[in-house]
């Protein structure tokens, strides 16, 4: 089962696809920073922040408790907001572009 | 094909059960180790059954590598958790977490966040753009044979750090649970791994790894509810608990040492969940969290496991999957581990594995009634039934990932230049697969009572600074091309090994007999130290390489320090004490000492033996010249930056011309490879 050729400059020059490539680049940047500068700050609370992290809020529970717990709800929210986003919005997107992709410059 | 199924069934059986006559001690008392064997052998029963069945199914390349592209979301997403959660996180953060409280728990975030890479960069491109191996990523618009054959090289680096780190700790946690010999443990996981791949393929592989993660987190549930329940499920509480235990005071105080002195025991408790009872060096941390973060994307056994998917959607979703159950398991370890701490007691847990790789086992036994019981033992057996689930079913993904890249990359795709019959792959495929299945049992062999721990560290490492910056760079950077892959993966491979090579992860001879004469001699009495301040050190290079002063924290007073004694003076004072002993319980205790100091005095003879008129490492060198146990911080933008200068010195047009194709393939899924219809 050979593929058909496609004239692939013809789709990436395509708005469409420009459109979909610059929605995804930027969304994608922003959430990766996000969670990159969101992780870091754990370790380097623990490190430099120690005082900050003792502070007791809940009972026994202080700061660096609740920063920790709150990492795993901050990368669940990333993912939960990227599956919505890519689901919701580039997949149609994408699907549009595949639709007409044989059509392109062929 | 059947008859040797069974037959392998037999022996593997047959292992385990003269596994069982050699079993010398381990944490399951031997009345009860027909428990463990039990639960075993209907675990092996079912992925045996399953290994059968999936051999039916497995006749092409891609049904062997990618079970047919026919796995769901949801199923990918439980097997990559069953292929990422190691005994090593298992057993070893719980236990972290037992010993040192809230350092071990910080420790566990790392391996979670790690998927917000995978999810983000790397699933979706490459479940559009690969076929069976990182190597087809990157052979896409680059020169197939170069970059196939290097890419492969770090595959099977990878996978073989990693691959030795689990026959190792494989090896030493069944003989720690149930007392089956070292090597009979190694040879029986090898076995077991063996016949899922070789006759399963992909899809009896997934499987496995499905089963063992829902064994795992069920165990888990069930643990943390039996722990939880009596606190109302508070989270206060519980931790007011935790905090306020009497053993858990005792351990902080121990690692405190002279600090300890002047702190209430309420402040003792407290201590125990703030920062800074294991992790002593932030930079060394931010250098592992970097390793982490990139490398799990950069894994190649995680890599391959998006080729088993349907569309770049389901890979998605697996993603999704996996990051609930990854993060879901590691939250409930803080309640496994701090749980063990509260009920079983740091000073026990270490008695058994001083890693605390047996908090889990040991807080299942405790909460099933106890040494003596039937329930506590039939727990424990079935903990440990799951850890060695574990160890198998990670064996298998990184066995698959290796083979993989020897069959298909170097083999079809270098040797035979992409012109292998379909019957010819598969053959490779599984010839491939029982080559590093036997390298993997005579390594995991080999290095027996080798120090391991940074094998594991190391592999993240590689998989970070050589295969992400190639896969990465290919994918979203034009200019990139085949003498920028070429570069990069071997200045990141080669980085990183070096410097670990160099890194305080070695045996430092000096270091060793110094730390056993102390043991031995014990140490004489001090006299008091006034408090110092902090120095600065001579800039940040100094942290990491032993080429000038390193800053140097605050140090508290100390008060004058009574001689102690080592453990020759020790069995002498406790056999005296022993041989006047009269009371019976009095003997006992005396006795169960003197057994600990033994211990102690032997290991510490044993390393002196050991290391006898040795001054140097493996590569000369008398102490650590890299002073960070991670090498990502340099390795990493290393990598990167070679990836960079390479592409540019290099130059391909092709390359760049292929550019438009890989970007709208990735993005759109266009030509992606199908499921195969089955």
């Amino acid at each position: 089962m050979s593929k058909p050729t496609m004239n692939w400059a013809a789709i990436d020059a395509d708005p469409r696809f420009q459109a979909l490539h610059r929605k995804k680049t930027t969304f994608l940047w922003g959430l990766m920073i996000i969670s990159t500068v969101y992780y870091f700050l754990l370790p380097i609370g623990a490190a430099y922040y120690q005082d900050l992290f003792k502070i007791k809020v809940w009972g026994v529970v202080n700061v660096g408790i609740l920063f920790a717990l709150s990492e795993f709800v901050v990368a669940w929210t990333i993912a939960y907001v990227y599956s919505k986003k890519a689901n919701a919005e580039f997949d149609a997107m994408a699907q549009e572009i595949i639709n007409d992709a044989h059509k392109m410059g062929a | 094909m059947t008859k040797t199924l069974n037959k392998l069934a037999l022996s593997a059986a047959a292992l385990l059960a003269s596994g069982s006559a050699l079993a010398a001690t381990g944490a399951v008392a031997d009345e009860f180790k027909w428990m463990t064997f039990a639960v075993f052998g209907v675990i092996i029963a079912i992925t045996m059954g399953i290994t059968y069945w999936a051999a039916k199914h497995t006749h092409t390349t891609s049904e062997f590598y990618a079970a047919g592209r026919s796995v769901s979301g949801i199923q990918n997403g439980w097997a990559i958790a069953g292929d990422y959660l190691s005994a090593a996180s298992f057993l070893g953060i719980a236990g972290l977490i037992s010993l040192y409280g809230y350092d071990g728990f910080m420790y566990s975030v790392g391996w979670l966040v790690a998927y917000i890479t995978v999810l983000l960069v790397i699933a979706e491109p490459c479940r559009n753009i690969g076929k069976f191996t990182m190597g087809d990523i990157l052979a896409f618009r680059n020169e197939p044979k170069k970059v196939k054959t290097v890419a492969a090289l770090s595959t099977i680096t990878v996978s073989t750090f990693y691959l030795t780190a689990q026959m190792v700790g494989g090896g030493v946690l069944i003989k720690t649970l149930i007392g089956i010999d070292y090597e009979i443990s190694v040879i029986g996981v090898g076995i077991l791994m063996l016949a899922y791949v070789v006759f399963g393929g992909m899809k009896a592989t997934t499987w496995v790894q499905i089963i063992k993660a829902g064994l795992l987190v069920t165990a888990s549930i069930l643990l943390v509810m039996f722990v939880w329940m009596p606190y109302g499920f508070s989270l206060p509480d519980y931790l007011q608990a935790v905090a306020g235990d009497t053993k858990v005071q005792a351990q902080v105080a121990k690692l405190l040492g002279d600090k300890a002195t002047t702190m209430t025991a309420a402040e003792l408790g407290q201590r125990f969940l703030e920062p800074g009872l294991f992790l002593k060096s932030p930079i060394d941390q931010i250098s592992l969290g970097m390793a982490l973060v990139l490398g799990t994307a950069g894994m190649p056994h995680i890599l391959m496991r998006f080729f088993t998917v349907p569309t770049a959607q389901a890979a998605r979703l697996s993603v999704i999957w996996a990051m609930a159950i990854i993060g879901g398991f590691y939250v409930l370890t803080l309640f496994l581990g701090t749980g063990a701490a509260m009920l079983v007691g740091p000073a026990k847990i270490a008695a058994v594995d001083a890693g605390g790789n047996m908090a889990g086992p040991l807080l299942a036994q405790y909460l099933g009634g106890g040494e003596n019981s039937m329930l506590g033992n039939f727990f424990l057996a079935f903990v440990a039934a799951v850890a060695f689930a574990t160890i198998v079913a990670v064996v298998a993904g990184l066995v698959l990932a290796a083979a993989s890249a020897m069959a298909h990359d170097i083999y079809v795709g270098v040797i035979r230049g992409d012109h292998a019959t379909p019957q010819e792959q598969v053959v490779a495929a599984r010839v491939a697969s029982v080559i590093v299945g036997i390298m993997a049992i005579t390594v995991g062999i080999m290095a027996k009572g080798q120090n391991v721990a940074h094998l594991v560290a190391l592999a993240f490492a590689v998989a970070a600074s050589s295969n992400l910056p190639a896969v990465f760079l290919t994918l979203y950077w034009k200019k990139c091309n085949t003498g920028g892959i070429i570069a990069g993966m071997l200045v990141g491979a080669i980085t990183a090994i070096a410097l670990v090579m160099v890194s305080p992860n070695m045996t430092y001879p000096q270091a060793v007999i110094k730390a056993a004469q102390k043991v031995i001699e014990g140490e004489p009495a001090s006299e008091a130290k006034p408090a110092v301040e902090a120095k600065p050190g001579e800039g940040f290079t100094c942290e990491l390489f032993a080429v000038c002063k390193k800053a140097e924290p605050a140090k508290h007073a100390e008060l004058a320090k009574p001689a102690k004694p080592g453990t020759r003076e020790k069995l002498v004072t406790l056999q005296a004490r022993l041989d006047a002993a009269t009371d019976e319980a009095e003997k006992k205790t005396i006795q169960g000492d003197l057994e600990k100091v033994k211990k102690a005095h032997d290991k510490a003879e044993g390393d002196l033996k050991k290391f006898d008129g040795q001054t140097t490492s493996m590569v000369g060198l008398e102490k650590p010249f890299f002073l960070l146990k991670n090498p990502g911080l340099i390795s990493i933008p290393l990598g990167f930056l070679a990836v960079i200068i390479g592409s540019l010195l290099y130059r391909d047009q092709r390359a760049e011309d292929m550019w438009d194709e890989l970007y709208v393939r990735q993005n759109t899924g266009i030509h992606a490879e199908a499921a195969s219809a089955h």
